[in-house]
This record gives structure tokens, C-alpha cells and sequence, in this order.
């Protein structure tokens, strides 16, 4: 009935409209068609040349080659660490709080809905706020400076408990578990085998949603990591951004290397955002 | 009864792993952050031997708040959500009923293009708005200044909206998101009903979709407050470019700067407390005024 009434509406609407997206996209893509272009340059036409269109000598293929080559290819290393931290964070995340928003949801005892809100008050609570007790807690224990220091606490999602809570209220039926268990499954197997299957656009919402937030956490791992190695791309990049001013070199270091994590993130946020369902968060205030 | 105590075990097969790490790594900084913001490190009476740890009551309390570059970066803060808030809103809301409105040409591909952003680390956006800020590489200024245009984003007086656009940048596509499936999931037959009642365009924004979808731009709005309060990467990455910007320019930089530069973490911890709270403040307080109706919506 909408596509109908679509098609009757006047051209200038549809023309204002588009008018109108299509500022907004321009603002969207400036700043990645800047990086694109600007990452084929050397540092001194990134100054001297128009920043939105290539310069008379274009170096694509050296900038990439030496940002690859830099420190012993550390930025492949730190491409990998946030590989690592984003993937194995999210993942561990994604299992244990599905378990705890599946358990919240579907089976009822007391303390319950203080459970729950003690979780939900931690999705109100800044990441800044932990990041610094953190590490001073974590130094007692020798864990700074390690991988552990970043990857333990990007386990923690408070929002996928949330979320999955949401989710398996609505989708999987009391009906379907009770048939479970008369066929005398056990209670881990029905959620492995039947709940997750079910609540499998939660858990790729879950997993999404914390992969990205690792990806782009940056004060938890400068707080807690003083050894380049274990860097994820974003403190390296930073790294090398205060290295400027020492030697404009690192220009086309930093240029390169936004360049390949932003080309890098874009195409996963682009390729994955049909599995991307908002409407489990847009929906969750609902309930 | 059986059943009962084999429920009683799944359950908590089910909610330990999450509530242990949750205790240490969520529970834990915070109490411990608290404990720490009660203690001060002393040098001992006769200024020799290991400093002492000493109860202080709230001393580093009102130590932060007597100091006054402490106080700036909180007004800072305050005046940075002013800005950003409204702006948020208005852009995602507007963007999103644009693209509901049915009148948009390729309305899938703006839709992606526009979340596109999201997935750009805080650090990289700032390094790339920060080109785009600096009259020596931004074609955006250059253009600007041919038709006439002098614009500084990065003077004093237009920091904050710097900053404010690149939270923007990042921010409005994911928030679109959420806003266009809670419109996705009007019913059509309210707008058949309500064009038959003779509703206008606006009438039907004004009338159906925004009081259906309010519970979206609530949580778009919470999100956006909170998100406001952990502001430190893009001041970090744009203080070498920029005078406007110091060391204690967000209360987050200047707990950061109290516990590594200084070596004050006691301080630090009660400066961190400071913005929680304030978090806390702002975000419940926006809820009661917007629940106030008697319709709930969190």
C-alpha cells in the first residue's frame, strides 16, 4: 500500500528529498574520499596539492608498500592484534552473555529483575570510568602490558545481556523447551541446540556490536599495553601520528595506515549491515 | 522436583561465566574506584620512609572541584552535550524520516552509506577531520575560502563544534539505524488510516511516527549522553594541532593526566567518580522528564 501511494506522490518531493540525501551523503564520504586520495600521495603534495583530487605523481603503490614495511611490519602485527582482540573479545562475549540473557529470560527466581538491573546499570556507566581502576587492579596482579590486560575485560558486554534477554523473550517459545525436556534433553543442550539456533540474529547483533566497540576502543589498551607489539592499529596509529613532527615522514605512515584500517572496517560495516538488526535494539525499549 | 534442581544448576551454568567476569571487570574497577577516591597517599610525618595510605574522607573531592581547570573541563563537557545532543538527534531523526518517506531515490544505498562511518575507529575520524580542519591540507577550507568563507574549526571558539561534527560523523548513521527500523515497524495501516482523516505529510510525522517511534530517540538520546561523557580520544588526537586544546580539557583527560602524568590515581579515581555521577544525573534525570507523562518508556 506505501509502494502504491509512492508512486502517485509528486516528482518534486522525490527530487527535494534526494536533493537533500544527497548533501548528506557528500558529508558522509569526504573525509574517506580524502583519505583515499590523500594515501596515493607523498607527504609533500598531501600539503601542497587539492586535498579531492590526485596529485601530478601518483604513489600509490610505494606509500602502501613502505607502510607494510615500517618497523619490521608492525602494522600488519597490529592489524592482527586488533584481529585478535575484536574477534576473540566479541566471540566470548557473544557465548557468555547470551547464556546469561537466555537464563534471565526464561527461567524465573528470585533476584532476578536485580540481577538485571544491576546489568543494565552497567550499559549507563562510561568506559572511561572503568578503564582507569582497571589498570591499577591489574597491576597488582601482573597483568598489564599483556594481551589478557585488553582482551578479558573486552569480554564483558552488558548491553549483549541485554539484548539477548530481549530476544529470547520474544522468539524462542516456553512451548518448544518444555517439548525439549519431556523428550529428556538437558537444560544445556536445549539452549546449544534449540535457543542459540533461534537466537541466532541476536547473537550476530551481539557479536557485531562488541566487535566494533573493541575495534574502537582506544583507552583501555593505552592504558594497559607500554609494548608496540601488542598494540591494536588504532594506538599505532596514533603512535606514529606523534612521530610527525619529528619526521614529516610519518605523514604518509599515518595517511596509509587510517587509509587501510578505514578501507579495512568500511567494507565489514558495508558487507555485514544486513545482519546488522537494529530492530532488536530500536525494539528493546519497547518491552 | 527433579526438574526443579536440574533447572537450579542450569541456571547457574548459564549466568556464572557472565556474572564472574562481570565482577571483575566491570564490578570491581568501579568499587575499587570508589575505595581509591576516599584515600590519599601521604609522605610520612618525619618525611622519611615509604609514603602511607590515609583515609581522607572527600578531601580529593574537593580537591577536584577547587581546582579550577577541573571545573572548566566539566562546563566543557556540559556545554559539549549542549551542542551535540540536539544535533545528534535532529540529524538522525531527519535522515531517518527522509528515508521512510518513500520519496527518496536509492534509499538502501544512502542507508549504508550513511553507517558507513560507524565502523571508523574514534582515532582514525579524528586524524582524518583533523586534516580536514587545517587550512594546509583541507579542501574543505580551501573551497570555502574561494566563495568567501573563512571558517577556523580549530580556534577557540569553534573546538567544541569541531568535535561535536566528528562524534557526528561517526555517530548518526548508527543512530539513524535504530531510529529507521522502529519506523519500519509502524504499522501500514495507521498511515492509510490517518491519509483517510486527511493528514498531511507533517501531520503524519508530527501525529503517528514520532510519538510511535519516541522510545527510539529516548534510548538514541541516552546513548548520545553517555556517549558524550567518555569524550578523550578526539581532544587527544587534535591537541597537537591546536592551542584551543589542553592537557585537562575534558574531565576524562585531566583523571588521565592526574593518574599517569601526575601520579595522583587517588585523585584521578575521584575525578572519574565525578563524571559518573554526572552521567548518572544527566541520563536519569532526561528519563524522568521525558517519562514524566506517566508513559514509560525505559
Amino acid at each position: 500500500m506505501v509502494t502504491q501511494k509512492r508512486r502517485s506522490k509528486p516528482a518534486v518531493s522525490t527530487v527535494a528529498v534526494s536533493i537533500v540525501l544527497g548533501v548528506a551523503a557528500i558529508y558522509f564520504v569526504i573525509p574517506l574520499v580524502w583519505v583515499a586520495i590523500a594515501a596515493t600521495k607523498s607527504t609533500g603534495d598531501v600539503f601542497g596539492s587539492f586535498g579531492l583530487w590526485f596529485s601530478d605523481s601518483p604513489q600509490a603503490w610505494d606509500n602502501l608498500r613502505q607502510l607494510f614495511a615500517q618497523d619490521g611490519g608492525v602494522y600488519a602485527q597490529w592489524l592482527g592484534n586488533s584481529l585478535l582482540y575484536s574477534g576473540v573479545g566479541a566471540f566470548v562475549a557473544m557465548i557468555i552473555s547470551a547464556m546469561c540473557g537466555y537464563a534471565i529470560a526464561k527461567y524465573s527466581f528470585r533476584g532476578r529483575e536485580a540481577l538485571f538491573s544491576v546489568i543494565l546499570g552497567g550499559v549507563l556507566v562510561p568506559a572511561t570510568v572503568i578503564a582507569l581502576p582497571l589498570y591499577f587492579l591489574l597491576n597488582n596482579v601482573n597483568l598489564t602490558g599483556t594481551y589478557w590486560s585488553v582482551l578479558l575485560p573486552s569480554m564483558v558486554s552488558p548491553f549483549g545481556v541485554y539484548l539477548a534477554r530481549i530476544h529470547a523473550n520474544a522468539s524462542v517459545p516456553d512451548e518448544v523447551i518444555e517439548a525439549a525436556r519431556l523428550d529428556g534433553a538437558g537444560e544445556v543442550r536445549i539452549f546449544a541446540s534449540i535457543a542459540a539456533r533461534i537466537m541466532v540474529p541476536a547473537l550476530v547483533t551481539i557479536f557485531l556490536f562488541q566487535f566494533v566497540t573493541i575495534w574502537n576502543n582506544y583507552l583501555l589498551p593505552l592504558v594497559m599495553l607500554n609494548e608496540t607489539a601488542t598494540f591494536p592499529v588504532t594506538l599505532g596509529l596514533t603512535l606514529w601520528n606523534s612521530q610527525t613532527q619529528r619526521d614529516p615522514m610519518f605523514y604518509e605512515l599515518v595517511i596509509g595506515g587510517s587509509a587501510v584500517s578505514a578501507i579495512v572496517l568500511v567494507a565489514l560495516m558495508v558487507g555485514l549491515q544486513r545482519f546488522w538488526r537494529a530492530d532488536l535494539t530500536a525494539g528493546s525499549t519497547k518491552g | 522436583m527433579r526438574q526443579q534442581s536440574r533447572t537450579r544448576a542450569a541456571r547457574w551454568i548459564f549466568i556464572t561465566p557472565f556474572m564472574v567476569m562481570f565482577g571483575l571487570f566491570f564490578a570491581a574497577p568501579i568499587v575499587y574506584a570508589i575505595v581509591q577516591s576516599i584515600f590519599a597517599e601521604k609522605g610520612s610525618a618525619l618525611g622519611f620512609g615509604p609514603p602511607e595510605t590515609v583515609f581522607v574522607w572527600f578531601d580529593n573531592y574537593s580537591r577536584a572541584m577547587s581546582d579550577e581547570a577541573f571545573r572548566e573541563s566539566l562546563v566543557r563537557l556540559v556545554q559539549f552535550a549542549a551542542i551535540l545532543v540536539p544535533l545528534m538527534v535532529v540529524t538522525s531523526l531527519t535522515l531517518a524520516l527522509l528515508l521512510d518517506s518513500g520519496r527518496a531515490l536509492w534509499p538502501r544505498f544512502f542507508r549504508v552509506l550513511y553507517f558507513a562511518p560507524y565502523g571508523i575507529p574514534g582515532v582514525v575520524a579524528t586524524l582524518l577531520w583533523g586534516f580536514l580542519y587545517i587550512p594546509a591540507t583541507s579542501p574543505v577550507l580551501e573551497m570555502l575560502s574561494t566563495i568567501g568563507i573563512e571558517i577556523e574549526p580549530l580556534s577557540s571558539g569553534g573546538v567544541l563544534f569541531a568535535i561535536a561534527n566528528i562524534a557526528l560523523w561517526v555517530f548518526a548513521g548508527y543512530n539513524m539505524i535504530i531510529l529507521l527500523s522502529a519506523l519500519d515497524a509502524v504499522p501500514a495501516e495507521l498511515y492509510e488510516a490517518a491519509r483517510m482523516d486527511g493528514a498531511s505529510a507533517w501531520g503524519l510525522i508530527w501525529h503517528i511516527k514520532l510519538p510511535l517511534v519516541r522510545s527510539s530517540i529516548i534510548l538514541v538520546t541516552v546513548f548520545t549522553i553517555i556517549g558524550t561523557l567518555q569524550l578523550f580520544v578526539e581532544p587527544l588526537v587534535l591537541l597537537p594541532l591546536t592551542t584551543a586544546i589542553d592537557s585537562n580539557f575534558t574531565p576524562n583527560l585531566a583523571a588521565y593526566n592526574q593518574a599517569f602524568a601526575l601520579g595522583n590515581p587517588n585523585l584521578a579515581a575521584a575525578m572519574a567518580v565525578i563524571v559518573a555521577l554526572l552521567g548518572m544525573v544527566f541520563s536519569f534525570g532526561f528519563l524522568r522528564a521525558v517519562n514524566r507523562k506517566g508513559n514509560r518508556a525505559w
